[in-house]
């Protein structure tokens, strides 16, 4: 019952602000964790010398990309589901730092590969063109709720588009599997045991953490910015 | 019967109106009046169902008709402020598409006997038609939709000479005698016998 | 339900019969972008018959994404869009019978086309049935997942751009596939892969895009 006391914008708006702070400091303090393992005490890589230490941004940036996306779908579904007003909010105030870790996991991306696959950008790997899917996905969210009008068939409309996007998600993940191109094949798994340095995991487990904190911390004080907005 | 209950509408920032509640029974005719931008043709769109009101519900022998979806859509007659004709067909290809979407099979007959009583050019294609004729184009659809016990008719009176306003009026009457529910909205009065009037 | 779906495809193209210009600016677009790029890029024959898959399959996607934007803003400005989202038949029905509409007059037409075009291109004629086929799996796709977001973009304002951002991410894998099984079968490896995963999706969008559709166009209509 807590939950439906939650849902009203006013009383949320509060608790937004606690979840905020938490957040940031988590992020601030998993982050430095996360970059000293990363940077310091990680082994140096076998085959990709010191270049590869860019995956515990990399790898967590693109973690985070599609669990935001899911997430914001979520949102996106309860919303048009039980006509909520606060679900819409909630994953209008995901989707731009989804979008940006999107961006992050690309960009770092580019900068890993130029020295490891000798190149920026392949057009024909499966994982970079989903994870491009996905910025642009992203991007039709905003575009399309900020040249709605009204607010409430905004959110439903984006809404929409983002759960008939969250199909791109599973392609993103399983691309690797699927299409033997480029990429890596996955090296965490849930199941079997990883194949890299238990050091390289932990930081970048911590860096992911360090990620969802601030996301949570981000998304917490957009909500707020956007419940300001609708009240008035 | 058609059930609206404690709605709420909000337009562009604005309560229009809230906890309307009012049920209309078979052969009553119930006539929504108030001035331009009151929500007269946001009311008629929420109990048609293509509105989502801010707060309360509208219900169809009970049940929701957010839940009846086509159920309900089968019942129900709207015309809106747009005439719903394509201005490429004519006026009876115009009146035989709406028929089939409403779930109606008039005959070929029926459809030109519809059209010729409200003195629309049955193979004119609607662009050549004058703004009179294509709205009674799009109220002929009333000859040949007996079946639907529910007619939403937004302002069906604007923009009509004498003879289609009384056409109208006659079978707006004969509707309700039939054991069919109106609702109408208009500015002023229509002359109708109206079972009950709500003011926004 | 099936009356339904037949008025709706007989309303179409009794339209589009009568606004012929319409219909003839997708495939005139479609034929003017296949044949600009020769002429910048140069005539030389190998490079020519290596664009050629992808180039007639951007064109095509190009000529879609414009062709989308007149799927329901008629219908929406006229009134007749309200009158199918209060039909007796499931709005789903409706929304797959304009999807194929627009396919018949925007889509086939430039399944037939293609092969005259890829003449330009010196593309080998054992491909024609390739490039045919693939298009044919394709096109159709390409107006059921348009349709998504015509039906979301309707009167918004920055329609027309906004709708090629809504539908790109969606478009791209269609793309990938369908220049891709052009390109396979010209490396001699048959593509049959790409045509099959070309199939899978018009099955799923079949399945899943007039439900989609049905849900924007009655969040469009509120």
């Amino acid at each position: 019952m807590r939950w439906f006391w939650y849902a009203s914008p006013q009383t949320f708006y509060p608790l937004a602000g606690k979840l905020a702070v938490a957040g940031g400091l988590a992020a601030a303090v998993l982050a430095v964790v996360g970059l000293y393992v990363g940077l310091l005490v990680a082994p140096t890589d076998a085959q990709q010398g010191e270049a590869y230490r860019i995956i515990f941004i990399h790898v967590p940036a693109a973690w985070m990309s599609m669990f935001i996306y899911v997430v914001m779908a979520f949102w996106a579904g309860l919303g048009l589901a039980f006509n909520t007003r606060l679900s819409g909010m909630m994953a209008s105030a995901l989707a731009p730092t989804g979008a940006l870790f999107t961006f992050i996991a690309l960009w770092t991306g580019a900068l890993w590969g130029r020295p490891t696959w000798g190149t920026y950008w392949v057009w024909g790997d499966a994982r970079l063109m989903s994870e491009l899917i996905l910025l642009f996905l992203y991007f039709g969210f905003m575009a399309l709720h900020a040249s709605i009008e009204d607010p409430r068939r905004a959110d439903r409309a984006a809404a929409l588009l983002a759960l008939v996007g969250v199909v791109n998600i599973p392609i993103i993940y399983y691309s690797v599997k699927w299409w033997n191109t480029l990429h890596q094949g996955a090296s965490v798994s849930m199941t079997a045991a990883p194949k890299m340095a238990a050091t390289m995991l932990v930081g970048m487990l911590v860096m992911a953490l360090a990620f969802w904190a601030y996301s949570i911390a981000a998304a917490m004080l957009r909500v707020r910015s956007l419940i300001r907005e609708r009240a008035a | 019967m058609l059930e609206a209950r404690d709605l709420e509408c909000e337009r562009g920032g604005k309560v229009l109106f809230r906890h309307l509640g009012f049920a209309l029974s078979p052969g009553e005719t119930l006539r929504i009046a108030g001035a331009n931008g009151s929500g007269k043709t946001s009311l008629l769109r929420i109990l048609c169902g293509l509105l989502t009101p801010s707060a309360g519900e509208v219900l169809w022998n009970g049940a929701r008709i957010q839940s009846l979806k086509e159920e309900y859509a089968r019942h129900v007659l709207y015309v809106g402020h747009a005439p719903a004709v394509k201005d490429e067909l004519t006026g009876a290809e115009n009146l035989r598409a709406a028929c089939v979407l409403a779930g109606l099979s008039p005959s070929a007959e029926q459809t030109r006997d519809a059209l010729a009583r409200f003195g629309v050019p049955v193979d004119k294609p609607v662009r050549q038609l004058s703004q009179g004729q294509r709205r009674r184009a799009a109220l002929a659809r009333l000859s040949v939709s007996w079946k639907a016990p529910v007619w939403l008719l937004d302002e069906p009176f604007t923009a009509l000479d004498a003879a289609a306003a009384d056409l109208t009026r006659t079978l707006l009457g004969e509707h309700a005698q039939r054991g069919g529910s109106v609702a109408y909205s208009t500015h002023q009065d229509a002359g109708l016998r109206d079972s009950r009037v709500i003011e926004l | 339900m099936l009356a339904a779906a037949r008025i709706v495809v007989w309303r179409e193209l009794l339209v589009a019969m009568r606004r012929r210009s319409d219909v003839a600016t997708a495939l005139l677009f479609f034929v003017i972008v296949t044949s600009l790029f020769p002429l910048g890029i140069g005539a030389e024959p190998n490079k020519l018959r290596a664009i050629a898959p992808g180039v007639i399959w951007v064109a095509a996607l190009l000529s879609s994404m414009l062709s989308l934007g007149r799927l329901f803003a008629a219908d929406h400005a006229d009134g007749t869009l309200e009158q199918m989202v209060l039909g007796a038949a499931p709005l789903g029905v409706t929304a797959a019978a304009k999807a194929f509409a627009h396919w018949l007059v925007s889509g086939l037409p430039l399944v037939a086309i293609a092969p005259l075009l890829a003449l330009q291109y010196d593309l080998d004629a054992g491909l024609y049935g390739v490039l045919a086929l693939s298009l044919l799996l394709g096109t159709p796709v390409l107006s059921l997942v348009g349709g998504i977001g015509a039906a979301l973009t309707l009167g918004v304002r920055g329609g027309g751009v906004l709708l090629a951002l809504l539908v790109l991410p969606l478009y791209v894998p269609v793309l990938v596939m369908g220049a891709g099984a052009v390109e396979m079968a010209s490396a001699g490896l048959g593509g049959q892969g790409q045509l099959l995963i070309l199939g899978a999706m018009l099955i799923v969008a079949v399945a899943f895009a007039p439900w989609a559709t049905a849900a924007a166009l009655r969040i469009s209509s509120e």
